[in-house]
């Protein structure tokens, strides 16, 4: 009987011969990543265990993106914990001020995780690395603790769902679009506690910025993991990035699947997962009249150049409706001087959008563009739950790039077609 | 353990963002968290709920973010175990890991209503409904998660190895 990647990748981790779904298993781990929400409490966990040293050096990643630059005292203070501990230890991946970047988009970016890794994060969205041929799985700050102590973390073994995507993608429909329409399909449990492994032709040729999209958002059906098998395409993403040896793992040809799910994603519009749940999604020909209030274009799900571009692509001698304020959140410093240089952010700026340091603020209803009362925004965020975004009575609305630009043009939930 | 308290009944996919809203993240300082429990689900909870009550969620309890500052919000308000039909897998893990006692009961949801008082035995794994002989059964936790508990988390277990 075969295994799937990531039953393979998570073997590679143990002194395991053999490994199967519902299985206990200790693993080591390549990455462990805290940011400075996540961070502190691992960090006076890992204290309160009596915690000398970090188990290596490289291979820990603290990331302060979440509320800076600093919106306030506490989260001030949060992120001067993390940094001492970070000079304490020598933390070889220490980012911050203008070198950090949105962590899920960073970390690619400088090739600190790779094809083959086991990574863990004290961030949900550490399962966008899986767009790699990485096994990544977010996790708490006391998992985080402990595997920057001992360089170990428990995991159970996730069954997979395979989902064979095939058929071509229409203009304007991305890795965005195709997520959403599986967590529309599945629910925000149809993988609980499973991996969710990307497969098929559409697969094949989908860039690396709209896989990384895809597994960024497998937590939103409750998966363990998203995986896409290396190929190509993700070969030449990493090879000028990695500054250490990697691994491609691919899935036996009779590995076992507890589903298996084929989606023609010919037929697929640009689609919108309206409040209050990432699986309530519409295509957006089906989206009615909402006005918003706001536009956010960013995230570590849609914070890339190629989102940038789709969305200058689009806002390109026209302007923001009256009303709403658009906010773009390049996510890396890397990827701000690419728009810089590329004439992105003219572009924007001609728009009358509001070019925001990368921070995940926005989108978690941190700082930098939170709604009040009744507002709501498009965002090419990956949640819209209840309070997502600032208050409690306010609205998110998920999309791709070239839908939250086309409806900042509009002042209404729109697709790029109507322009 | 007898778990005995008061239960407060919430749906399906109560996410971490209304258990504790990232707006108040920027403290771990437990007394702060337990301030904002669940206040996105129920603004008022927190001043209606007295120490040793029960949460009971339906599917996916805990869906979202990783947030720790969750299971540490509900524990430091006081509520003695949380009891849902299904959780999300990154609180699954947390509330393990950092000693909050979680239950999976599929039944007991349907059966249930606020404001019921519950006696939960976690070594026989049944929950009994006040004033009735009406009794569920809890699904069995693994091993290596009672290993968890009986070590007192996650940190402790390892200090112990």
């Amino acid at each position: 009987m075969g295994n799937t990647i990531t039953e393979k990748i998570l073997m590679a981790h143990t002194d395991l011969k053999e490994i199967a779904p519902g299985q206990l298993i200790n693993a080591h781990v390549d990455i462990a990543l805290g940011n400075d929400i996540t961070a502190p409490i691992a960090i006076s966990e890992f204290r309160a265990a009596g915690g000398k040293k970090v188990f290596d050096k490289d291979k820990v990643a603290l990331v302060l993106d979440h509320f800076t630059p600093n919106k306030d005292i506490n989260s001030a203070q949060q992120c001067k914990t993390v940094r001492e501990f970070a000079m304490e230890h020598g933390v070889t991946h220490f980012f911050e001020g203008g070198q950090v970047g949105v962590e899920h988009a960073l970390l690619p970016e400088k090739g600190i995780v790779l094809p083959g890794d086991l990574i863990i994060g004290a961030d949900s969205h550490t399962c966008t690395y899986g767009a790699l041929g990485a096994f990544a799985t977010g996790v708490g700050s006391t998992d985080l603790a402990a595997a920057m102590l001992t360089g170990e973390l428990w995991f159970k073994v996730p069954s997979s769902i395979k989902f064979v995507v095939y058929g071509k993608l229409a203009k304007w429909v991305s890795g965005k679009d195709l997520i959403l329409s599986v967590v529309g399909r599945i629910g925000v449990d149809g993988a609980l506690y499973q991996a969710m492994e990307f497969t098929g032709e559409t697969i094949s040729n989908l860039p690396m910025a709209d896989r990384l999209s895809m597994a960024n958002m497998a937590i939103e059906a409750g998966a363990k993991n998203g995986i896409f098998a290396p190929d190509a395409i993700t070969e030449e993403y990493v090879k000028p990035r990695a500054k250490r040896p990697y691994k491609f793992y691919a899935s036996d040809a009779d590995a076992v699947y507890a589903d298996v799910i084929e989606i023609d994603a010919s037929k697929l519009e640009p689609q919108v997962a309206f409040p209050h749940l990432p699986s309530n999604v519409k295509g957006v020909s089906q989206a009615g009249n909402v006005k918003i209030d706001q536009a956010l274009i960013g995230s570590c799900t849609n914070g890339r150049i190629e989102d940038l571009r789709i969305a200058a692509q689009i806002l390109k001698n026209r302007k923001a409706a009256p009303g709403v304020r658009l906010i773009v959140v390049p996510a890396t410093p890397f990827i701000y001087k690419q728009a810089l240089q590329e004439g992105l952010l003219e572009i924007f700026m001609d728009a009358e959008a509001v070019i925001s340091p990368p921070s995940c603020g926005a989108c978690l209803g941190g700082h930098l563009g939170i709604l009040a009362e009744g507002e709501k925004s498009v965002a090419t965020t990956n949640r819209n739950f209840v309070g997502r975004m600032g208050h409690p009575k306010s609205e998110v609305y998920l999309a791709s790039p070239a839908v939250a630009a086309a409806s900042a043009v509009l002042g209404r939930i729109a697709s790029p077609e109507e322009l | 353990m007898i778990f005995k308290g008061k239960v407060w009944k919430f749906g399906d996919n109560i996410d971490t963002d209304a258990i504790i809203p990232a707006r108040y993240l920027n403290t771990s300082d437990p007394r702060e968290l337990a301030k904002h429990c669940m206040e996105d689900a129920d603004p008022d909870f927190v001043t209606r709920m007295k120490p040793g009550d029960i949460i009971v969620g339906g599917e996916n309890f805990g869906c979202g973010s990783s947030r720790e500052h969750a299971p540490i919000a509900i524990k430091a308000a006081g509520i003695s175990c949380v009891v849902a039909k299904s959780f999300a897998r990154i609180f699954y893990r947390n509330a393990f890991n950092m000693g909050l006692p979680i239950f999976e009961s599929r039944e007991f949801f349907d059966a249930i209503t606020e404001g019921r008082e519950i006696t939960l035995d976690s070594i026989r794994g049944i929950i009994t409904i006040g004033g009735t002989d009406q009794k569920f059964p809890i699904s069995p936790i693994p091993p290596f998660m009672e290993q968890l508990i009986a070590d007192g988390g996650l940190m402790k277990h390892i200090a112990k190895k």
